[in-house]
């Protein structure tokens, strides 16, 4: 008999195998998910999910699909978060310190409760990555909040009204296009592509019979 | 944590990782590698397929999961739909949203016209998320995109469609371009040169890679620039089967809301199958790296349009799914823990192959050890080896683990393995579809006007095997092609005439006269895992 614990989904009592995910508390319990559940890997911020243990007084947030079950625990998932999203044309904003004041002045709101990193699922620094986009440190922001899988969770705390996961997005996209130095390499292998360089080798390379190109393949060269 | 049976074996781990570093372990012969798999990767076990009854490919061979949903019931059967009624009307149909549906839908916007995407889940659940180790592009100076492609193509068994293998290399360095002038975060030197690593099968370092999260990163980026463009996304929503005009082409989608049941019918000059892959099938009875909506939707609905199919008897078991602790089995073990260094290493603390022969040599040689060889670690769910992760920081200092696969030391951190410590126990899991719809080089269907395929729904890309970081790059690559060509097209179609289900009418009748029985409903939408009560 495997041993079992006491689970409340949406507040209602069921008995689960220990070990199991709260993702596959839910599907032990008869769920058939539709919404919060997405990649089932910790990758997508789908099944964002808010619990308690019985006799603890602290709301814990975490992933459904990367948590395992315990006995008493009390369970709410949270699939869907009305962010705000502010539209851009990436072409045409630039990494200055107006940017972020014009789309998500909310930021300056911040009132230092740190409740969006004690509720981060991927236990990121977000207070501190909101910090850096108010003074426009847009490559230390990137950084910070880079392995955020925007599951809103720390938003839904925030009593400022913050779309933390959105100010991250903008602040990667601004660094990735704009901060970091462009690559010289693949900006002059597209231009050679463009160019049609490589059209005549390939083609006569693809005309090759097989028994050439397996010969190729198994006696090439491998970088150290 | 581990049990005390696998912390003895990682002892022997211990005792031998520092005369295995540096170690020249040998790679296998053609000769070599081809026995192996025969005899042990999971294509070759005939038990696992059947012959295809009916539609374009009748007479071939096909996963029997999939023949039975290629041969099921149509969702739309007995249903009373007046397909007059049109509820969304576009010039491109996206079905999908993914990777490459997300860059379809970003190129035909971009062309002008008027796109929509449907999703059975939220843009960006999808395979492209997970896509942790990196995308392949030959743009460093010892490397050119002949090179890209003989390693492609020999990583393939040399059974890859040319003119897409060829689009795939020659179109690689300007998709990661676009990718990068969109804001994606790859990981680069301080002079902006892109930090790139082997993968399996690669003569190259080409490996370019955004963290462990390389495909989110791609992702999120995409969906951001979907949302900035404001190309209208129903999400929730599936489509259960293509609507045609009639000439027979392809004419737009019923849909299905996932929650509520409702049906919409959706009108557009040319339709997009960007549907993704087929984990969820779970195939021979392995787990999945996938993302829940894996169920080779796509293959499915175009197969009863009529589109054939290429190589969908060749699946991609990734060599390294986790294999202990339980709650994340068959989770991917990004390749790029071995691009860093890690071996594979067996009971005795052996490391009993190159940790970069390509997927399918590395699956089925993990098979062999843990099989008859006997020299497996026992897991509750079965078997695993050591991928001995320490080994990395030896060889690349202290720190490289959290800065180059964050993810990994997340994941496995959050069931107390601490992966700088101690190896991780990994086992194969099923990965990729390298099969699906066929497509030309436009990204249409060879035999169905107006309709095109994208990303991991085609076949004939990667041959019989793909080598990793091709697949992020192919679903850019196509996805964009997809969307430039699709949107091209729906400037010359005229609004369709009458929609009409005939193509499964006439698929029935084909089913009937084959003497096909069956009380199942495909597409498949979601796997089930709910328990089933008393």
């Amino acid at each position: 008999m495997k041993e079992m614990v006491r689970v409340f989904l949406y507040g209602k009592k069921y008995e689960v195998p220990a070990g199991l995910t709260i993702m596959e508390a839910l599907e032990y319990a008869g769920y058939k998910l539709v919404r919060g559940c997405g990649c089932r890997n910790g990758f997508c911020g789908a099944c964002a999910t808010i619990y308690r243990i019985e006799g603890d007084r602290e709301l814990k947030a975490c992933l459904a699909c990367q948590t395992t079950v315990a006995d008493r625990m009390y369970v709410a998932t949270l699939p869907f978060f009305p962010l705000i999203k502010e539209i851009y044309d990436i072409e045409e904003i630039k990494p200055t310190e107006q940017i972020m004041m014009q789309l998500y002045p909310e930021i300056y709101k911040c009132v230092g409760c740190n409740a969006c990193t004690k509720a981060c699922t991927q236990e990121l620094r977000v207070m501190q990555y909101i910090a850096y986009a108010q003074r426009a440190e847009y490559e230390k922001c990137a950084a910070e909040s880079f392995d955020c899988i925007m599951c809103g969770v720390c938003s839904s705390r925030c009593p400022a009204g913050i779309s933390h996961p959105q100010v991250g997005v903008l602040a990667r996209r601004l660094t990735g296009k704009y901060l970091v130095s462009p690559a010289d390499h693949l900006i002059n292998r597209v231009r050679e592509i463009e160019n049609g360089e490589y059209d005549g080798p390939i083609d006569e390379f693809m005309q090759k019979p097989v028994e050439e190109l397996k010969d190729l393949y198994n006696h090439r060269e491998i970088e150290a | 944590m581990y049990t005390p049976e696998m912390f003895e074996s990682i002892r022997k781990v211990e005792a031998t990782r520092e005369s295995r570093i540096g170690a020249d372990l040998r790679r296998m012969t053609a000769e070599e590698k081809t026995n192996l798999l025969n005899e042990y990767h999971p294509d070759y076990r005939a038990a696992g397929f059947t012959t295809l009854k009916i539609g374009p490919n009748k007479g071939e061979k096909a996963p029997v999961e999939l023949a039975a949903l290629l041969e099921a019931n149509s969702r739309v059967k007995d249903l009373d739909i007046d397909l007059n009624q049109i509820d969304y009307d576009a010039d491109v149909l996206v079905i999908g949203g993914g990777g490459s549906g997300s860059s379809t839908a970003i190129m035909a916007h971009e062309n002008g016209v008027n796109v929509m995407m449907v999703t059975k889940l939220r843009i960006g659940d999808a395979n492209t998320m997970m896509a942790e180790g990196g995308i392949q592009a030959a743009d460093k100076p010892n490397d050119s995109p002949l090179i890209h492609y003989l390693d492609a193509f020999g990583g393939g068994h040399f059974a890859a469609q040319p003119d897409l293998l060829r689009k795939l290399v020659m179109d690689g360095p300007g998709a990661v371009k676009w990718l990068n002038e969109l804001g994606v975060l790859f990981d680069k030197e301080k002079d902006g040169t892109m930090i790139t690593t082997h993968g399996g099968g690669t003569s190259r370092k080409r490996m370019h890679a955004a963290a462990d999260y390389s495909g989110a990163d791609i992702m999120r980026t995409l969906r951001d620039e979907v949302f900035n463009r404001k190309i209208p996304v129903v999400d929730f929503t599936a489509a259960i089967e293509l609507l045609l005009d009639d000439q027979g082409n392809a004419a737009g989608a019923l849909l299905q809301n996932m929650e509520t049941g409702e049906h919409f019918v959706a009108r557009a000059k040319t339709v997009v199958i960007a549907t993704g892959g087929a984990g969820r099938m779970h195939y021979q009875g392995f787990p999945t790296s996938n993302h829940y909506g894996a169920t080779a939707d796509g293959l499915i609905l175009g197969y009863r349009a009529g589109a054939k199919l290429l190589y969908q008897d060749t699946l991609q078991y990734h060599p390294t799914g986790v294999a202990y602790p339980a709650q994340i089995f068959g989770a991917l073990v990004t390749e790029k823990v071995r691009s860093l260094g890690a071996q594979l290493v067996n009971v005795d603390g052996i490391a009993f192959m190159n940790p970069l022969e390509t997927r399918d040599v590395s699956a089925s040689s993990v098979i062999r050890e843990c099989s008859t060889r006997g020299k497996g670690i026992k897991t509750p769910e079965g078997w695993g080896v050591w991928l001995d992760s320490p080994m990395i920081e030896v060889i690349l200092g202290k720190g490289a683990i959290e800065k180059r696969i964050p993810a990994m030391l997340r994941m496995y951190g959050k069931y107390d393995i601490d992966i700088r410590e101690v190896p991780m126990l990994i086992y194969p899991t099923l990965h990729y579809q390298n099969g699906g719809l066929q497509i030309r080089a436009d990204g249409r269907t060879t035999n169905i006007n107006n309709l095109y395929v994208a990303g991991e729904a085609v076949g004939g890309i990667h041959g019989r095997n793909r080598l990793m970081g091709n697949s992020l790059l192919d679903i850019i690559v196509f996805g964009r092609n997809a969307g430039r060509n699709a949107s091209e097209a729906s400037k010359h179609v005229p609004t369709p005439g009458r929609l009409n289900f005939k193509h499964v009418e006439k698929y029935d009748k084909e089913r009937e006269a084959a003497g096909i029985k069956s009380d199942i409903y495909s597409p498949k939408l979601l796997p089930e895992y709910a328990r089933k009560g008393r």
